[in-house]
């Protein structure tokens, strides 16, 4: 703006327009510095506590920085990432949230949309159903983990429950404490909690669906399934790609539901990347190799997203 | 790209293409809503089962909640009812002062967060700042990075701020945010996606009133309080209940960053009863009473809850 097509100061001959001019320039420089003010604390606060961490995860993966130390870090090289990655635990991690995501991801999109049909529809008591689907979502995971933990226990709920609907035929397993059960229960409760989340953002997305389609539809006699089919799902194509980006980095970063009900176990079958970040970088202090972690965690959650984009960018 | 394709959606109630019956499908259709009924119903009851079990266990003494389970009186408030379990609660664990901490820690936060956001998303929409498109790009650019990634290293960034404290002496500095209140408000103020969701909404409303009331002689910051943010209040609502929901429930933050009793939130209050000889009735009693605040929310302000739900699925 300030580079236009001017003369520089030093040929002043006194211009007509030179009697507006300072005036205007003063009014924008006044509202460039009030912006500024405006923008500053939350520029500010996102460059600490965002930016500054971002550069930290960097730096301080190749250090061997402690939490609290009277030493100060040391640069030592790729020393965390050969570490990591002959970490047994690190890579039962990696297999963990991958088993996670890649059984939620489907399982929590497909039942959420399917929920969103159905109370999308106009019949007695939408509103009814829609908040009871919804209610698991405002409950916080602590308190969901908490509630199933104990569901969950061998004389708990649910397998009494089991118990019950096969005659006593079928005896559940003690879920949280045998490897084979632990995660599919974790992914069960998970799925329960927030499905109703992603519910709503369907919900949103089909209600940008013209209805006139389903009209000219209805006159051609088509059957539900090509109504789905052709109207439905290439309608929701924008919302797709988002609940796919949204779920899958929600899987990656579990975290709540691990550490209030099996702190990783029984036999890290059930410890995630987030948990032994955390375990490392606070529990035994070592910043430095929680970061080697977090960065390695960053770049997956990078190529995860940048890769669905493109996929549903092809389709689209 | 995203983005652009998915409108902030407004959640209708059941805007849903009205289908007009064929002729001879319409017995088909009759049975295809009675399974769609009971497939509403079989979903509420999944729902809801727990939460009701959540509740109702929380009145009951321990033995009784097992000698129930068997039977439908698991789910019903029958028998040796009381506010045993609740008065236990704040008996034994100091949860008046966890939940006292968190409305603190979440009101502050949410309130800090409207004015700082709503703020730079005015200067970002309303004037002629230098840098802005910088700016703004790379404001939305901290969106891909989920907190999980940040969260170790900016424990050690944290423990490296200063700090100052109110003393009889006077002010006296210290190293270190760690165990302070401001370390569970400061880092979660100012939020990109807080600033998008004003820029959105400040973008549509028109610019003729800023205009007019500058005629008027208003300053900005009076143009930003007496015409701007007064017809914003549905990007405030959402912005507040996007802002509320982690405040209250966040675990992994405080978890790491708070060890005093005193400074606990009520997620992180939870830990205590994995130290205390557990009773079960308590633990559902703990969980009832830092549920019951954000359902109460959730039931009064249903629409702006499920607006902020809908539009918080654009970011991604």
């Amino acid at each position: 703006m300030t580079t236009t097509l001017e003369r520089p100061p030093a040929a002043s001959a006194p211009r007509p327009a030179r009697s507006i001019r300072p005036k205007r320039d003063r009014t924008s420089k006044t509202e460039n510095l009030a912006g500024l003010a405006m923008l500053a604390p939350a520029v500010l606060l996102l460059a600490l506590f965002i930016f500054i961490p971002a550069i930290l995860a960097f730096g301080l993966a190749f250090t061997n920085a402690r939490l609290i130390s009277p030493y100060p870090a040391i640069f030592v090289g790729l020393d965390n990432f050969v570490r990591l990655f002959a970490d047994a635990a690190f890579f039962r991690a990696l297999l963990n949230v991958a088993y996670f995501a890649v059984v939620v991801v489907p399982l929590q999109a497909g039942l959420a949309l399917v929920m969103a049909i159905l109370v999308n529809k106009k019949v007695r008591g939408t509103t009814f159903f829609r908040t009871v689907y919804f209610l698991p979502v405002v409950t916080s995971m602590v308190v969901v983990s908490l509630l199933w933990l104990f569901m969950y226990r061998q004389d708990g709920l649910i397998n009494v429950i089991i118990e019950r609907v096969t005659m006593g035929l079928v005896t559940g397993p003690d879920w949280l404490n045998d490897t084979s059960t632990s995660m599919p229960a974790i992914i069960l409760m998970s799925v329960w909690q927030g499905v109703g989340f992603h519910m709503i953002i369907w919900l949103s997305g089909l209600q940008t669906i013209p209805a006139d389609l389903y009209e000219a539809a209805d006159l051609d006699g088509v059957t539900a399934w090509q109504r789905f089919r052709y109207i439905t799902w290439p309608g929701l194509s924008a919302t797709r790609s988002l609940i796919l980006v949204t779920i899958t980095i929600q899987a990656l970063s579990l975290f709540t539901q691990i550490s209030v009900m099996t702190q990783g176990g029984p036999l890290n079958s059930t410890t995630t990347v987030v948990y032994e970040a955390v375990e490392s970088g606070f529990a035994q202090q070592e910043t430095g190799y929680a970061s080697a972690i977090s960065l390695v965690f960053f770049v997956i959650v990078l190529l995860i997203s940048v890769v669905q984009r493109f996929l549903s960018r092809e389709k689209a | 790209m995203a983005i652009s394709q998915v409108a902030i959606p407004e959640v209708a109630p059941a805007s849903a293409p009205h289908v007009v019956l064929g002729k001879k499908t319409a017995k088909k259709k009759r049975v295809i809503g009675v399974g769609g009924w009971l497939l509403r119903v079989g979903l509420a009851v999944l729902f809801l089962f727990p939460i009701l079990f959540m509740f109702v266990s929380s009145l009951k003494p321990d033995q009784q909640i097992f000698g129930d389970l068997s039977s439908i009186a698991a789910f019903l408030p029958i028998g040796n009812i009381s506010m045993d379990n609740y008065a236990a609660v704040f008996d034994r664990v100091p949860a008046a002062r966890f939940l006292v901490n968190s409305i603190g820690i979440s009101a502050i936060t949410v309130a800090a967060g409207i004015l700082v956001n709503s703020l730079a998303a005015f200067a970002l929409s309303r004037m002629r700042v230098r840098g802005k498109t910088i700016i703004l790009t790379l404001i939305i650019a901290t969106l891909i990075v989920p907190f999980e990634t940040l969260a170790l290293p900016l424990v050690w960034w944290v423990n490296q701020l200063p700090s100052f404290e109110l003393t009889e002496l006077g002010f006296m500095f210290t190293k270190g945010w760690i165990d302070t209140y401001q370390v569970q408000i400061i880092p979660f103020i100012a939020n990109a996606f807080s600033i998008y969701l004003f820029h959105q909404y400040f973008e549509s409303i028109p610019k003729e009133l800023d205009e007019a009331a500058r005629m008027d002689g208003a300053g900005w910051f009076r143009i930003y309080r007496q015409v701007v943010m007064p017809l914003s209040g549905p990007a405030i609502a959402t912005v507040a209940i996007l802002t509320f929901l982690p405040a209250w429930n966040s675990y992994l933050w405080p978890l790491m960053v708070v060890q005093t009793e005193e400074l606990r939130p009520v997620m992180v209050g939870v830990q205590y009863f994995f130290q205390l000889n557990v009773s079960w009735g308590e633990v559902m009693a703990y969980s009832t009473l830092i549920t019951l605040p954000v359902v109460a929310l959730f039931i009064a302000f249903q629409r702006s809850f499920v607006n902020s739900i809908a539009s918080s699925g654009v970011k991604g």
